[in-house]
């Protein structure tokens, strides 16, 4: 092309040239000014310190290699490790000791290899650059004259797009075979049952004991103090063969009982409480999570899922957060033998909005 | 025998390399992709790494993943635990969670394995966005590159759900919250909520066949979609060729760079390596999601500030700034507007991001192909645009975290939330004027610096008793570097072929005029000449 000592000049003059013709295309509201300037081509070439000083070209190759060995040196320390460490039944802390010194002799097997090869490319391999020539994506004319070629050509053979009552047919069966795999995905879920009935009533009855959760001990009205505040699960709960967790989704409770003082009872509701115990679903009633924060003195129930807080002295409004309705509360009563129980279930679904909710 | 080639001629000593790399050759005709291949340039920078860093994790990934599935059991059969743990001993729990524990406990190495996958699997997703961000922010998206953009874009959220339907296997406390949220995210969607919600989870919530579903995802469906994908877009870089920045003899018609063999193999060979044992170490030393501490699902318990690995958090933060009372009951339907906006927020937030290329190129109308690399400062309005969408992400994201905030700089919940809100609502018009004018003003000083060359440190003392600092100019390499971009001014509208101006022109136009209307063209040849003569 030209002399070497302007090389790079020569490549690079050469190859606007090539801008203009290869990848012409419309420009669109881009500014092309007339006097730009040139690029000035390749800079000169920069030795490396080891493609000058043989010393260090030495010390790089054994940087390199050292690095290589450490790396086999971390892979034996690690199968070594495997053994060395054994996970001694019911001890947490050889778990801990197995999992660092294994992993320890991986990570030196895996930078040994890392950092030697970097190295090695960085230091010792010849530094220069490829260039390569770009060429339009999209081929050239007649390649693009090629493919429509082939195209028309099939349209042609096949009458594609002649025969019409063929191609539109065939679309129709095309749009209609996929339908049946569709319908398949009903056996998702059982066949017998409707969510909206389902999300609508839960394992709460009319005298239905509320029950301790985990522990499934029944409650007495005596035994909630002033302040305090229970877990609640319908007793039986932990008897069920099927569908525990399912049960326990809908049903939890939280119990608590303040100063009947403080307790701002809608007329409608005054007898669902029982001397100050009221009784609300644990299910956030913005995506469901369990709101299991009670804060004593203001009477406020956390979500720690999306911070919804409700106000227990008020029907458990929403006094902040996303969720929008109150938790439902549950009508309670004691029996005979003072343990508190359901006077029904819930009047309404607990948990998330659904649509078919009203 | 007539016939006999130089090949049967030859001395019958021949290295092993020589006579194996014949064998496979002449059954494959692989030479062909090694002499068009190996010596291809590949352009060099530390950013151009940020994609290698998604890809190396993902192989960490894939292999700790086929590793753990000869151990876990994706079955929420309930038995009671009896493994080397003892706080949980005799609990009963899921034998999904169960082998989780087996994994961390009794298997050698296991836990180490499981710390990896899980490592590896965050470092993924992060790998994914930051390589976004820098795609975004150089405008390496611009054509030929916009499928390759949604290619990308597609391969973000199938992480993002390989990572969720992971996260949600152990069917430890934590996870079931999580699905617990997801499930009362779906009953909250007009119309197919409830019913998908049913579906999905095979009856009621938690249901016992949702860990096996999220497993059959997990390592068949998302794993072969993510491969395939992975393929098609490492497949169009070599295509494309990758992009590089402007500088001293490169082109648009060229690509510069070490040569994928040997220097490109060692340094990106060796970077996998190193990103494999950065991982290893992070597995080795610090522990994630310890699911013996959260114990198994239940529904009622839950501990406070609890948290979804870390790119699902703006989904989540987008929940908890929905103000109270979004929800109402029309037509005798539930509207849940509290989960119906964050969703549709998010979608167009994602939805914008998968289109800008495209929205980009319809205001510009430039159909040329785009292989340099812009600076973001020399592309103001994209740039400005990119800070905003970081601003709005960052923002939502925070507000995961809202409770930890509010406890940790004793700031009240309410406070938070409000700052939050006001921070993915004004934030990003903040961020994107500031960022605007710190564009603007680092071309200017370009201009500057390249009109008068720069501060050079050395004080003249005139002979009329002026001091000045000398200004050293640029060498013509440096200065390529500074105006080597091309600036676009706002559309003209002008008649169409039947003298109509169409509303699309007018859309397109005001487009236009807001992202080039304060341009800073760079520096030409005849202005750094008048430069020189005249003022200063």
């Amino acid at each position: 092309m030209a002399q070497d000592d302007h090389s790079g000049t020569e490549l690079a003059a050469a190859d606007s040239s090539h801008a203009v013709q290869e990848f012409a295309g419309s420009t669109g509201t881009a500014v092309i000014p007339h006097d730009a300037f040139e690029n000035p081509g390749f800079e000169p070439h920069r030795p490396r310190v080891t493609d000058e000083d043989p010393r260090r070209e030495k010390r790089a190759q054994r940087t390199v290699y050292t690095l290589f060995y450490l790396s086999i040196l971390g892979s034996v320390w690690a199968i070594a490790a495997y053994m060395l460490f054994p996970i001694e039944s019911n001890d947490v802390g050889a778990v801990r000791l197995n999992n660092m010194f294994i992993g320890l002799g991986a990570t030196l097997a895996l930078l040994g290899i890392g950092f030697g090869a970097v190295h090695w490319g960085k230091t010792l391999m010849t530094s220069a650059e490829s260039i390569d020539i770009r060429h339009p994506i999209s081929g050239s004319e007649a390649t693009q004259q090629g493919a429509v070629e082939v195209f028309r050509q099939a349209d042609e053979e096949s009458g594609f797009s002649r025969r019409t009552v063929i191609r539109n047919s065939l679309i129709g069966a095309l749009l209609a075979f996929p339908l049946p795999a569709v319908v398949l995905f009903r056996g998702f879920a059982p066949q017998d049952q409707i969510p909206v009935e389902l999300l609508s009533h839960t394992m709460w009855a009319k005298g239905t004991r509320l029950a301790l959760d985990p522990s499934g001990v029944p409650i007495r009205a005596a035994d909630v103090t002033i302040g305090s505040a229970f877990h609640v699960i319908p007793e039986g709960l932990i008897d069920l063969e099927h569908g525990k967790l399912e049960e326990k989704a809908k049903a939890a409770v939280l119990l608590m009982r303040l100063d009947p003082s403080e307790l701002n009872e809608t007329p409608d509701r005054a007898s669902w409480s029982y001397d100050g115990i009221v009784a609300y679903s644990k299910i956030c009633t913005h995506v469901g999570c369990p709101v299991a924060l009670y804060e004593q003195h203001t009477h406020h129930l956390l979500c720690p899922c999306h911070q919804s807080q409700f106000d227990v002295a008020n029907h458990c409004e929403v006094i902040f957060g996303p969720a929008k309705r109150p938790l439902p509360q549950l009508p309670i009563a004691v029996d005979d033998e003072g343990y508190l129980i359901a006077q029904s279930d819930f009047t309404e679904p607990v948990g998330p909005s659904f649509w078919e909710r009203h | 025998m007539s016939t006999a080639t130089t090949r049967s001629t030859t001395p019958a000593k021949r290295s092993f390399t020589a006579g194996a790399s014949e064998y496979i050759n002449d059954r494959t005709g692989i030479a062909v992709a090694i002499k068009g291949l190996g010596r291809k340039a590949f352009p060099d920078h530390w950013s151009f790494l940020l994609g290698e860093v998604a890809l190396f994790s993902f192989i960490v990934v894939l292999i700790s993943g086929t590793f753990l599935t000869f151990f876990f059991q994706a079955s929420m059969a309930e038995v009671h635990y009896d493994g080397s743990y003892v706080p949980l001993k005799g609990v009963e729990m899921s034998v999904a969670m169960a082998s989780t524990l087996d994994i961390s406990f009794d298997i050698r190495g296991g836990l180490f394995v499981r710390q990896m996958h899980h490592w590896a699997a965050l470092l993924f997703v992060a790998a994914i966005g930051l390589h976004m961000l820098r795609v975004f922010f150089t405008g390496a998206f611009r054509k030929p590159r916009e499928i390759n953009w949604v290619f990308g874009f597609i391969l973000f959220i199938l992480a993002m759900a390989e990572g969720f339907t992971g996260y949600s296997l152990p069917d430890d406390l934590l996870s079931g919250n999580g699905l617990r949220i997801i499930d009362g995210m779906i009953k909250g969607i007009p119309l197919i909520g409830t019913w998908t919600s049913f579906l999905l989870f095979g009856g009621e919530f938690p249901g016992t066949a949702i860990v096996g579903r999220l497993y059959t995802l997990h390592i068949l469906l998302l794993p072969a979609l993510v491969v395939a994908l992975i393929a098609v877009h490492v497949g169009y870089v070599f295509i494309h060729k990758h992009t590089q920045f402007a500088g001293p003899g490169r082109e648009p018609t060229n690509s510069v760079g070490p040569p994928i063999l040997p220097i490109y193999a060692a340094k990106a060979g060796g970077f996998m390596f190193l990103i494999w044992g950065v991982i290893s170490l992070i597995a080795a030393l610090f522990t994630i999601n310890p699911i013996w501490n959260y114990g198994p699902y239940d529904p009622s318990p839950v501990s406070a500030g609890t948290q979804p690995d870390w790119y699902i958090g703006f989904a989540d933060g987008a929940l908890r700034l929905i103000p109270p009372g979004w929800e109402f009951v029309w037509l005798d339907r539930t509207w849940s507007f509290n989960i119906l906006v964050p969703l549709v927020a998010i979608g167009i937030f994602i939805g914008l991001v998968v289109a800008y290329p495209f929205i980009e190129a319809w205001i510009k109308g430039d159909k040329r192909e785009h292989h340099i690399a812009d600076r973001p400062r020399n592309a103001p309005t994209r740039t400005a645009i990119g800070a905003a969408g970081v601003t709005f992400y960052a923002g939502l994201w925070a507000a995961a975290a809202s409770d930890l905030l509010a406890t940790h700089f004793s700031l009240t919940m309410e406070g938070v939330i409000h700052a939050l809100q006001a921070t993915v609502i004004v934030g990003p018009f903040i961020a994107y004027f500031i960022t605007k004018r710190v564009c603007l003003a680092l071309q200017k000083k370009d201009r500057e610096i390249v009109l008068h060359g720069y501060e050079s440190g050395r004080i003249v003392k005139l002979p009329g008793g002026e001091f000045i600092e000398v200004h050293q100019p640029l060498d013509e390499y440096e200065r390529w570097r500074l105006v080597s971009y091309e600036s676009y001014q706002p559309l003209m509208i002008r008649p169409n072929a039947r003298g109509k101006i169409t509303l699309g022109q007018r859309v397109r136009a005001s487009f236009s005029r807001w992202f080039f209307e304060d341009r800073i063209a760079p520096v030409s040849k005849g202005e750094l000449e008048s430069g020189h003569d005249g003022h200063h």
